[in-house]
């Protein structure tokens, strides 16, 4: 299949979070989606020990043309999608540059030593405003409190994954993902994942007509 | 059916690199398999597990790596395929075999894959594993790619077959854990039969016994296969050049540095002045290869991980062939153009390029880079690792650093590896004093129990894992009963190798194949050996404690606590709460308790989180694992605890 080609190749995206938060899942499925889209794609993360509680960032880089590393270079993040508010700060400090589009979920998971009163987290004012003053654009999406509605925290991922089909910079849709989760999760979790996806879709949508 | 195992060839999937390694074994014809978890190695053997009964392989997670390797070379020895997969470290464990493996010859095509983890991204350690091919004088492969992942490691057992040794296959995380398309190839449908054939002479490589004397000769005969590989290796289509006839700057790489080197002349936009050589079989080196493209300049620049391994012996090399071809300069690791500690990034071998060839380049502007900084450093305080909500270990090291507090004789615990290495910080109290192999702690503990003779009287603890405990802790316990060593060992069991993935081990009654298997018991081999041993849930602190203090303070040598729980992230536990928690808003007087904010200053689970508004400790649900524990630590007894109703 000859793949459309992207308005940056390689494109890189980055996904972000805590240990834990369903990221590296996140990353399977999107980049799945895109593999059936004809794209070259390499997927770079990191996990083992970061499944305890520490940050956890996985490198997207798709391309029409050729398979890349599974790291992206300093300044070279195109899009950041953070499945915790603070990680997409942590990740324009290396991949960041004035381009760069953020997708952030707004549900805080609060650093041990913020718990402990070592450190403070930023108020959610202070993460908007560096955020926008990092990023070209930045959509801040409540996914975790959408997917506690839909009865299950972790689907917060997939919300993410469908607020990112629905920016436009990649050609996948819902029914790319309807193809990826039904050869790829138990048919119990099929219902759940289509749901929270058009949601995220539905969220961007709305977002984006704002915006307008 | 697994996508691992689709028969069409020429279709393409998207695989981690651990996976592209088991789609290459598959590929030729692979019987046997077998390992010791640790990251970032795991997935090769847990895919295979997974399509053992379809395909009629015989896998196993074997004891410890020494044991796996054992395994494997006896189906070599019988003329099948094998495949033995293990961190870095764990070819240090199997290497006395390795040797003796190496002086023997095998059969059947085995590979050894060992998977390296440059910057020790979940290691205690960024060991080199491609010395051990030189040191037992094997070959050497290093897949640069994923696809070249699957390619190397089917053709690492046609070569293992035709020069009759074993072939070591070195990987890095960023190979192993990262993930790509390939295209798959043919799965054959040959089968083979074994049979283990020693009525042969002694020399004979197919049918004598395999025993490394006479070992000069054999020794020979080894080092004449190395010759051999030499000659292979020259015309290896996993050696490429991509650049100009005569670059400025030849680099010479391999593995993951391949990638990253690939990029930075890209960016650079230096494909006209670098010359680019990827090397995949990278001990021995192929000398004609070499001398070939030393030949296009005189300056070089090695870009590898972790050690200066390529580099010193393209240096050996060019000396060899100074006449031939001249005087180089080389940048590298011995120079300080690349670090020698830690991984490389597409942004290291930038900046290497960059110094050498004088170039100019910022990858963002300098305003944007402060205020990113900046940010950050305001904005995005660390994450230190902690143990999970629910975490056992949490558990058991607040009792123990209890127990030594109240002990207040300066006692200790001697670590081990695991996730509980963790307890060095304070997510374990910093209870945690050493850390080095798999089972040092014990070992290091029985060191440290024999100096009461030299006026030591602190208080000597070790833990370890339960799948460590069979790895490699039980020489060491036999060893410090024998001795007689004044120790107290708590074995953290929680019923899996929890860390890379609840892989099981000789504890669990359940083989990888998920057959009902005989599990080995810790406790009762810890009676067997001489200890004095007790058995105590973890959740709860009190009577721990209790035990804690008790078995220290029993002077009969080595003692051994086997704490019961299992991962709050295992299979049996996961998404299932034992108690409702909540913090009752009335009782926690927040910061006028006087106790500190001892929850989640002190306890520090993450599940509990501190309400800076009320000022007062709350349960987040989503986190919480409904241990239950904090309500035993909460001095006010704000936090309750209820029992989830059964359904």
């Amino acid at each position: 299949m000859k793949a459309k080609q992207l308005s940056k190749d390689p494109f890189n995206i980055i996904i972000t979070g805590v240990g834990g938060q369903g990221n590296v899942m996140a990353s399977r499925i999107l980049s799945n989606m895109l593999v059936n889209k004809g794209y070259f794609v390499t997927i770079g993360e990191t996990f083992g020990a970061s499944q305890r509680g520490g940050s956890v960032i996985s490198h997207i880089r798709v391309s029409s043309r050729s398979a890349w590393g599974p790291l992206v270079p300093k300044g070279r993040g195109d899009v950041v999608v953070t499945l915790e508010p603070i990680e997409a700060i942590r990740v324009l400090a290396h991949y960041g540059n004035p381009a760069v589009e953020v997708l952030a979920n707004t549900r805080a998971v609060y650093p041990a030593s913020v718990t402990a009163g070592e450190s403070t987290y930023p108020t959610f004012e202070e993460i908007k405003e560096m955020l926008k003053k990092l990023a070209a654009r930045v959509w801040l999406i409540d996914a975790t409190d959408e997917a506690v509605k839909l009865g299950n925290s972790i689907l917060s991922n997939i919300i993410m994954m469908g607020a990112l089909s629905a920016v436009g910079h990649l050609p996948i849709d819902q029914d790319d993902f309807t193809a990826v989760i039904s050869r790829t999760l138990p048919l119990d979790k099929i219902a759940d994942n289509l749901q929270a996806f058009a949601l995220g879709v539905g969220m961007m949508k709305e977002k984006r007509r704002q915006e307008r | 059916m697994s996508y691992l195992t689709d028969k069409e060839e020429g279709t393409s999937y998207l695989v981690m690199g651990n996976e592209a390694i088991v789609r290459g074994a598959l590929e030729a014809g692979v019987n046997v398999a077998s390992g010791y978890p640790g990251t970032p190695s795991s997935e090769i053997i847990d895919s295979l597990a997974k399509v053992a009964s379809e395909l009629d392989l015989y896998v196993e997670w074997s004891v410890n790596e020494k044991v796996a390797l054992e395994v494997a070379a006896a189906a070599s020895f019988a003329k099948l395929r094998a495949l033995c997969a293990m961190k870095q470290n764990g070819v240090d464990v199997a290497s006395d075999f390795l040797l003796h493996l190496a002086g023997t010859g095998t059969r059947g095509g085995i590979v050894l894959v060992a998977c390296d983890d440059p910057g020790a991204l979940s290691s205690a350690n960024e060991g080199e594993s491609r010395y051990f091919a030189r040191m037992m004088e094997i070959p050497l492969l290093e897949p640069g790619n994923f696809q070249e992942a699957k390619e190397m490691t089917k053709w690492a057992f046609e070569l293992s077959e035709e020069i009759r040794q074993i072939v070591f296959v070195r990987s890095v995380t960023r190979i192993s854990h990262a993930s790509g398309n390939i295209t798959y190839g043919k799965l054959p449908e040959k089968k083979r039969r074994a049979e283990f054939k020693y009525d042969g002479l002694i020399l004979d490589p197919d049918e004598g016994v395999m025993v490394s004397p006479p070992v000069g000769w054999k020794h020979q005969r080894q080092q004449e296969k190395v010759k051999k590989v030499r000659e292979m290796f020259e015309e290896s289509p996993f050696n490429t050049y991509q650049g100009p006839e005569r670059p400025d700057l030849l680099l010479i790489t391999s593995s993951a540095c391949y990638l990253y080197s690939r990029e930075a002349i890209s960016i650079l936009g230096l494909e006209d002045r670098v010359g680019l050589l990827k090397l995949g079989t990278t001990w021995p080196l192929p000398p004609k290869l070499l001398t070939k493209h030393l030949l296009k300049t005189d300056r070089v620049m090695i870009v590898e991980e972790v050690l200066p391994f390529l580099e010193d012996h393209v240096k050996i090399l060019a000396a060899e062939q100074a006449f031939e071809v001249g005087v180089k300069t080389f940048y590298g690791k011995n120079d300080g153009t690349l670090p020698m500690s830690g991984e490389l990034n597409p942004d290291l071998v930038i900046a290497a390029l960059s110094t050498v060839l004088g170039i100019d380049y910022a990858p963002v502007s300098e305003d944007y880079e402060q205020s990113a900084k900046l940010f950050a450093s305001v904005g995005a305080p660390v994450r230190d690792l902690v143990f999970c909500a629910g975490c056992p270990h949490r558990a058991s090291f607040f009792s123990i650093h209890n127990a030594l507090e109240l002990d207040g004789r300066k006692g200790f615990v001697c670590g081990d590896i695991g996730c509980y290495a963790m307890a060095n910080r304070p997510t374990g109290y910093r209870t945690l004093k050493t850390l080095h192999a798999m089972g040092s702690g014990t070992g290091v503990a029985s060191g440290f129990g024999k100096m009461g003779q030299f006026g030591m009287d602190q208080p000597i603890l070790a833990v370890c894992g339960d799948s460590t405990f069979y790895h490699a802790v039980m020489p060491a316990l036999v060893n410090a009963v024998h001795n007689k060593a004044d120790i107290t060992l708590v074995v953290m069991d929680n019923s899996g190798t929890a860390m890379t993935g609840f892989q099981p081990h000789p504890g669990v009654a359940r083989n990888a194949l998920g057959q009902e298997v005989p599990g080995v018991d810790i406790a009762k081999i810890s009676e067997a050996i001489g200890a004095r041993v007790e058995i105590r849930d973890p959740f709860n602190v009190q009577e721990t404690r209790e035990t804690l203090n008790n078995l220290i303070e029993d002077k009969n040598g080595a003692k051994v606590l086997v704490l019961r729980q299992a991962c709050a992230l295992s299979p049996q536990r996961r998404n299932k709460k034992n108690y409702d928690v909540r913090v009752d808003q009335t009782i926690c007087v927040g910061e006028v308790c006087g106790c500190g904010r001892f929850c989640t200053r002190i306890f520090r689970c993450p599940g509990i989180i501190w309400n800076y508004e009320k000022k007062r400790a709350e349960i987040d649900e989503v986190i919480c694992a409904g241990c239950g524990v904090c309500a035993d630590v909460c001095p006010q007894g704000a936090i309750i605890r209820e029992d989830v109703p059964k359904r």
